[in-house]
């Protein structure tokens, strides 16, 4: 059952009484909250997953409220918990929605070590992957928004999830970050894209959170194989251009943003060399979404050698 | 047989199914749900995991919670590594300096390979080292890139003064602490330990004879007076599974039941090992056999005393929990605190450093770092 089939009463109810189970890619996200904002966000930018009004098992039992006392009025904050253990600072309430998002990464990556956690974005298109790493500012955000509206599949823009038995990517296809300029460039770039409030003044500037398109929530129990580890960086004015990147380099520049690498230990290791052996590796400069769009569409169309990425 | 509470607000589903392990084998998920939270609360998920291995239920447990329990057998796994690797290290900084080393609690089970350090998660190395010569240990220790951890001037004169240890040392690069002792209860406690009586009865670890672990009885004892007399009952239920591989794993050990009571008396400690075994007993369920019956009836406390030990260690030694605290959990633990505070200074000493604590509480921990450090 998708959440868009409750009413807004229903849907509020439900978060107030703590019965609302999110499925969020693999994970069940039980989520608490009363906030209106949070309730209006979930609404609009989790329309298409699928929810459990009484599923018996969640994986993060989630809630987001406003603390008590003096800030309730004045300089009003928000509360972030997991089952009642709170790991970070209140934060102002106009951050509540993307305090959601955070949290729920946090989640994942603490409890969630049945994957190697990339802090990537990954996309797919024919059942292949592309994992696109990326501090902040290389354009991961922006290209990954543009590309789910334009012939690829969203798997996940903040953390790509690598089974450590086949290497493939499990989808988690959350609303993706974006942040500053890239709001309206995409806001202009994708007219069909569902884009939540602006919360201005985070820690990553302002911030506002695309919903992942309607297919990545159909398709969320597909998985895909790594095909490609491309590293996106934006160049203001620059040409559309790919590079072959070493394969080593990509290695250890992909254990330094697995965030569970060093808890994999020697398995680790292995899940991400085996990765690395079977994409092919570039570096990707860019600063026109369209031209990008097309190098992405011309990769995908070469033909793959059969090789698995387990092989 | 019992039936287990079933849903939240139920009571400790976790401690009935220790008590039963092969209840396990039949939970519902929404059971699971519960057992996943308060294990994870009482730091014992992974140990679940690996007893759950042990006793061939672990395959068959539903996905998402075994999910759960080979995630943080994965973590408990790392720490292992690491902790081994922090011990050689540490050894190798000391080796040159002919000073023997007594590693306690995790370390020592990690190292000897006690049935304790299976899944456990460490937030520091505890080891003993001989009094007259911890100044140069710290002196070598800081040379080889440990520093004493971010503390103010009271606290580092409060460390040196009053307690069994110096400050805690933490690497500049690893972030891991090192708790460096001189013995095993602080020196102003109703029951101090003599050092020497520990270290003269203390066995080599393997061909090195500097690196050592306690006896068997003395590492009951000293986990049993950690427990019972540090006041913070936060991970009391695995403290208390602690004691109870102990004394599972010694107790086959010809002679240990014998020799126990009577190092407890030997080393003044008979308070701590009487409060182990009455719940080891009661919250798990083990068994304690006949050869204790005459030593615990020497020791037991006055029925007064006995339901107020009751009241409030049956409350603390429950997961910390949400789904475990009853109206007076928090008051029970807040009176346990107090009372290992008591017990471990005189009030002279005890007043005005409450006071100060009170007064000066530290900055606030910042938000978690990316990946999970050895430090709680």
């Amino acid at each position: 059952m998708k959440l868009s089939a409750w009413s807004r009463d229903e849907l509020r109810a439900r978060l107030a009484s703590g019965g609302l189970c999110l499925n969020t890619g693999p994970f069940i996200s039980r989520i608490r909250t009363r906030i209106p904002a949070v309730v209006d966000g979930i609404a609009l930018l989790y329309a298409d997953n699928a929810v459990a009004p009484d599923a018996p098992f969640a994986d993060f039992h989630i809630a987001l409220s406003q603390p008590l006392g003096l800030r309730r009025w004045y300089k009003p904050q928000v509360l972030f918990d997991v089952d009642r253990a709170v790991p970070f600072k209140p934060l102002p309430l106009n951050q509540a929605l993307p305090l959601l998002e955070w949290g729920l990464n946090w989640c994942i990556g603490i409890y969630a070590h049945r994957f190697l956690i990339v802090h990537a974005a990954a996309l797919e298109k024919n059942g292949c992957a592309v994992i696109l790493p990326g501090p902040p500012g290389s354009g991961k955000s922006t290209l990954t928004a543009y590309l789910v509206h334009n012939g690829w599949r969203l798997l996940s823009d903040e953390l790509a999830l690598v089974s450590l038995q086949d290497g493939r990517i499990t989808p988690l296809a959350r609303p993706v970050s974006l942040k500053n300029q890239s709001i309206d460039i995409i806001a202009k770039a994708v007219p069909g894209a569902t884009i939540g409030p602006r919360a201005d003044d985070t820690a990553k500037g302002t911030v506002a959170l695309m919903k992942a398109p309607t297919d990545s929530q159909e398709r969320i129990a597909e998985t895909a194989r790594p095909a490609w580890v491309i590293f996106p960086r934006y160049t203001a004015g620059a040409e559309a251009v790919l590079e072959a990147r070493s394969k080593a380099d990509t290695l250890i520049e992909l254990g330094r943003n697995a965030f569970n690498y060093s808890i994999h230990g020697r398995r680790g290791f292995e899940v991400l060399a085996r990765l690395v052996e079977g994409c092919s590796c570039h570096t990707f400069t860019y600063s026109n979404l369209q031209d990008a769009q097309s190098v992405f569409a011309a990769l995908a169309a070469q033909p793959r050698p059969a090789k698995q990425a387990s092989a | 047989m019992t039936t287990l509470p079933v849903t939240e607000g139920t009571g400790s589903l976790l401690p009935a199914l220790l008590r039963r392990p092969g209840a396990f084998a039949s939970l519902s998920l929404q059971q699971w749900d519960l057992v996943i939270r308060q294990a994870l609360r009482a730091g014992i998920l992974a140990r679940l995991c690996f007893q759950l291995d042990e006793m061939g239920l672990l395959d068959a447990v539903p996905d998402r919670p075994r999910h759960h329990l080979e995630a943080a057998r994965t973590v408990a796994q790392k720490h292992m590594r690491d902790v081994r690797w922090e011990i050689a290290c540490v050894r190798r900084v000391l080796e040159k300096h002919d000073i023997s080393v007594t590693l306690l609690k995790g370390a020592a089970y990690a190292m000897a390979d006690l049935p304790p350090a299976r899944g456990r998660l460490f937030s520091d190395i505890d080891f003993m080292v001989p009094r007259h010569r911890i100044e140069e240990v710290e002196r070598i220790l800081i040379e080889a890139d440990w520093g004493s951890a971010a503390l103010d001037e009271y606290d580092q004169q409060y460390y040196r003064r009053w307690t069994h240890q110096i400050p805690p040392l933490q690497h500049y690069k690893r972030n891991t602490v090192l708790d460096v002792h001189h013995t095993i209860v602080q020196i102003t406690a109703r029951d101090a330990v003599e050092a020497d009586l520990l270290a003269a009865a203390s066995q080599p670890l393997g061909d090195d004879a500097r690196l050592r672990i306690l006896a068997p009885a003395d590492m009951v004892l000293h986990s049993a007076v950690h427990l019972f007399s540090e006041g913070e009952f936060d991970r009391g239920l695995r403290d208390l599974l602690d004691l109870s591989d102990l004394l599972r794993h010694f107790g086959n050990q010809p002679g240990f039941w014998e020799a126990l009571p009577a190092r407890a008396e030997e080393l003044g400690l008979t308070g701590p090992l009487h409060l182990t075994l009455r719940y080891v007993e009661r919250v798990l369920g083990q068994p304690i056999p006949e050869a204790m019956r005459e030593a615990r009836r020497r020791w037991r406390p006055s029925p007064g005393k006995r339901v107020l030990h009751d009241a409030l260690f049956l409350r603390a030694l429950q997961p910390d929990h949400h789904s475990c605290h009853t109206p007076l959990t928090g008051f029970a633990r807040w009176l346990l605190y107090v009372r290992a505070h008591y017990r471990r200074m005189p009030l002279g000493l005890l007043v005005p450093h409450l006071l100060r604590k009170s007064f000066h509480r530290p900055p606030e921990e910042e938000e978690p770092p990316r990946v999970l450090p050895l430090r709680r």
